[in-house]
């Protein structure tokens, strides 16, 4: 009796140490559970709760945030900053850091910690999480502000939810919101008359890099006859491709992305997408920073749409995303990229209703050559912006296409200077930005909901006028 | 502490000037007491650098530029106007890389009639100091006070209104909640904090 007694001990243990040992791996073997699909099934069990709409590609890769298993909360921190600092500088964020370091602010802080990002997002609490991520209750900013009236009389009454829900304050970046801003471009049409476009010219941004392989592949156009493939591949399908690409018109030959030239021993049949970063770095970098590369930018397996949570069509369920599933191989069709690749997998409302749209007749318009590609809009003119970003190693900064589709999206408004304030009013764009099912018809229509901030700040502005005016009256008289 | 910073920097000692000077004291500044060196001294030479660098920024870039030789303007929002930064935002984006730097001390651009709210004074030395340098110029503000069960010795040096640009600007501001400043008046208080150890 004992001794059966004294077995299942032991094979309770075993079972128990087994699973514990399981346990284990999925928590501490990050690198490998990060490609096993089985171990990341464990990890999975240590979830707390599901993730935001913007980690939860990322989920299994838990040091991604945690750094390593129990790091705490300054880990964490930091490793919100490692991701996300640099866009929030770069977007002149109006509550940085610093701002609340000074003891001058420690009261407040007791209140709200503005130091850590955490206190205003805080991970796996869906039943907490607003847009962007946000789990502080809706009077955030009264805490602070909340004798905002005795300033502005035009804000007495408003309530404590409305400084962001109205359309006219952010958080983070104000940059289409500020006052002044708002009044410069209060007078601004719904359509204005001249289309900002923006590209930059590739031969002088290549003369000033010193790393260009401008000997092996000097800036002169190349026609289909000069591929140096081998021969099978030098007369294919692919080849010919190439000779109306980007790349033929640049100089950049077969060999670039291969590795060798024909008869090389070096060729490689299907380079991988890190061959593009060769190049591409910047573009590279921005596809990891958003939601179509950021599992990439980890060492995850690439993302795949049927893991997306927006709708997408399922007949691209396991497609995986990296810089071939947008750019083909070797046409790099940046016409095919801005739509076509797109609505591939896309099948939300507002994705479904672009064709149909004043911009997506345009684009159909600039396709079939009728009207210039500079002068339409297709889904990457609004998601993939042209944008000037500074080359990281380099103090050098040009236009290029920001492969961070998130980065306008993060709130949208942040699309109003760089994408919508190109071809539109600020009052127009912002109000349409502002009307969800505007949105959702991807902007067939007019808004139906109105921002009222340019006007407070007009009617601000020009009583302060007439107060100073009459001030300076009275000096005189009595004068 | 400071004198090791002397003897290493023996040479280079004049060129480097207030700057080695608070860097070696601020290297000390945990042992300020004992070494020699009070919270006051550091405070001073600490001030004197932030005080002239901005003088230099106020009257050799901004005010030759924009109201001498009138090539370029300068505003608050530089960046979209294509213009230089004013010279309290150059103070207070030094302040605020310092601050991202290190713990050990931070200051601040403070008024009774600041153009932000924010900048108001806040906390009762803050107060004092303000309408002392107001109504004494020629004599700093010094007190240690504790704010979140923290000890902090804090000076409060007076603002003055050095160039045109100073006045102009902050009478015409929208924001502003006095229009009648005049040249070599104190607009308000750089308040400096350093950590009591």
């Amino acid at each position: 009796m004992a001794s059966s007694n004294q077995q299942l001990w032991l094979a309770w243990s075993l079972v128990s140490g087994g699973f514990l040992a399981l346990l284990g791996m999925g928590l501490f073997m990050t690198s490998q559970a990060a490609e096993s699909p089985r171990l990341a099934q464990v990890r999975a069990w240590f979830l707390p709760g599901e993730t935001s709409h913007g980690h939860f590609q990322i989920e299994l890769a838990c040091e991604a945030c945690h750094v390593k298993p129990f790091g705490g909360s300054e880990l964490r921190q930091q490793a919100c900053e490692g991701c996300h600092a640099a866009e929030l500088t770069e977007s002149g964020d109006k509550h940085p850091l610093s701002k609340f370091t000074d003891p001058r602010n420690a009261p407040l802080l007791e209140r709200i910690d503005a130091t850590r990002c955490e206190t205003c997002h805080e991970e796996h609490r869906p039943e907490l999480t607003l847009t962007m991520g946000v789990t502080q209750p809706a009077d955030l900013c009264a805490h602070c502000h909340s004798s905002i009236a005795e300033e502005r009389p035009s804000h007495a009454g408003m309530k404590f939810d409305t400084c962001s829900s109205s359309g006219c304050h952010r958080y983070h970046d104000n940059q289409a919101t500020y006052e002044d801003f708002l009044l410069r471009h209060a007078e601004a049409p719904a359509l204005l008359a001249r289309v900002e476009s923006r590209a930059t010219n590739f031969a002088e941004l290549a003369a000033m890099l010193p790393d260009y392989p401008s000997s092996r592949f000097p800036l002169q156009p190349l026609t289909f006859d000069q591929a140096d493939a081998p021969a099978p591949a030098a007369s294919s399908v692919q080849a010919r491709d190439w000779s109306h690409s980007g790349h033929a018109r640049q100089g950049v030959n077969c060999s670039a992305c291969h590795g060798g030239t024909e008869g090389s021993a070096q060729w490689i049949a299907r380079p991988a997408d890190e061959t593009c970063a060769g190049c591409h770095s910047l573009q590279r970098r921005g596809l990891e920073q958003g939601l179509h590369g950021m599992r990439l930018g980890l060492g995850l397996p690439a993302m795949r749409p049927e893991l997306a949570r927006l709708p997408m069509r399922k007949a691209a369920g396991n497609h995986e995303l990296g810089c071939t599933s947008c750019h083909t191989a070797h046409l790099v069709d940046r016409v095919a990229a801005s739509r076509d690749a797109c609505l591939g997998c896309h099948a939300d409302e507002h994705s479904l209703a672009f064709d149909s749209s004043p911009h997506g007749k345009s684009w159909a318009r600039a396709v079939q050559g009728s009207t210039p590609v500079s002068e339409a809009v297709s889904c990457a003119t609004c998601h993939m912006p042209v944008v000037a970003q500074r080359l990281s190693e380099f103090d050098l900064v040009a236009d290029h296409v920001q492969h961070n589709q998130s980065a306008t999206l993060r709130p949208s408004e942040k699309m109003l200077r760089p994408v919508c304030m190109r071809c539109h009013g600020l009052g127009y764009a912002t109000d349409a930005l502002a009307d969800a099912e505007l949105v959702k018809r991807n902007f067939s229509g007019q808004p139906a909901v109105h921002v009222d901030s340019t006007r407070m700040a007009v009617e601000r502005d020009e009583a302060i006028r007439r107060q100073r005016q009459q001030a300076a009256l009275e000096q005189e008289q009595s004068q | 502490m400071i004198n090791n910073q002397r003897e290493y920097d023996m040479t280079g000692r004049a060129r480097k000037g207030a700057i080695a000077l608070v860097a070696g004291m601020l290297m000390a500044t945990g042992a300020a007491a004992a070494e020699g060196v009070s919270y006051k001294e550091l405070a001073d030479a600490l001030h004197t650098v932030m005080d002239s660098d901005r003088t230099i920024y106020t009257r050799m870039v901004v005010n030759r530029l924009q109201n001498e030789e009138k090539v370029i303007k300068a505003s608050e929002h530089w960046k979209d106007d294509k213009a230089l930064p004013l010279p309290a935002q150059m103070f207070r984006f030094g302040s605020e890389m310092v601050a991202e730097k290190q713990k050990m001390f931070t200051y601040s651009l403070l008024s009774e009639w600041p153009v932000n709210k924010q900048n108001a004074p806040r906390t009762p030395v803050e107060t004092a100091g303000l309408k002392a340098v107001v109504a004494n110029s020629k004599q700093p503000f010094y007190k240690e006070e504790t704010i979140g069960g923290k000890k902090y010795f804090t000076a409060v040096y007076p603002d003055i209104a050095i160039s045109p640009a100073c006045v102009s600007c902050h009478n015409g501001h929208k924001d502003t909640p006095r229009t009648d400043f005049k040249l070599g008046d104190v607009m308000g208080g750089v308040v400096l904090r350093i950590a009591m150890k």
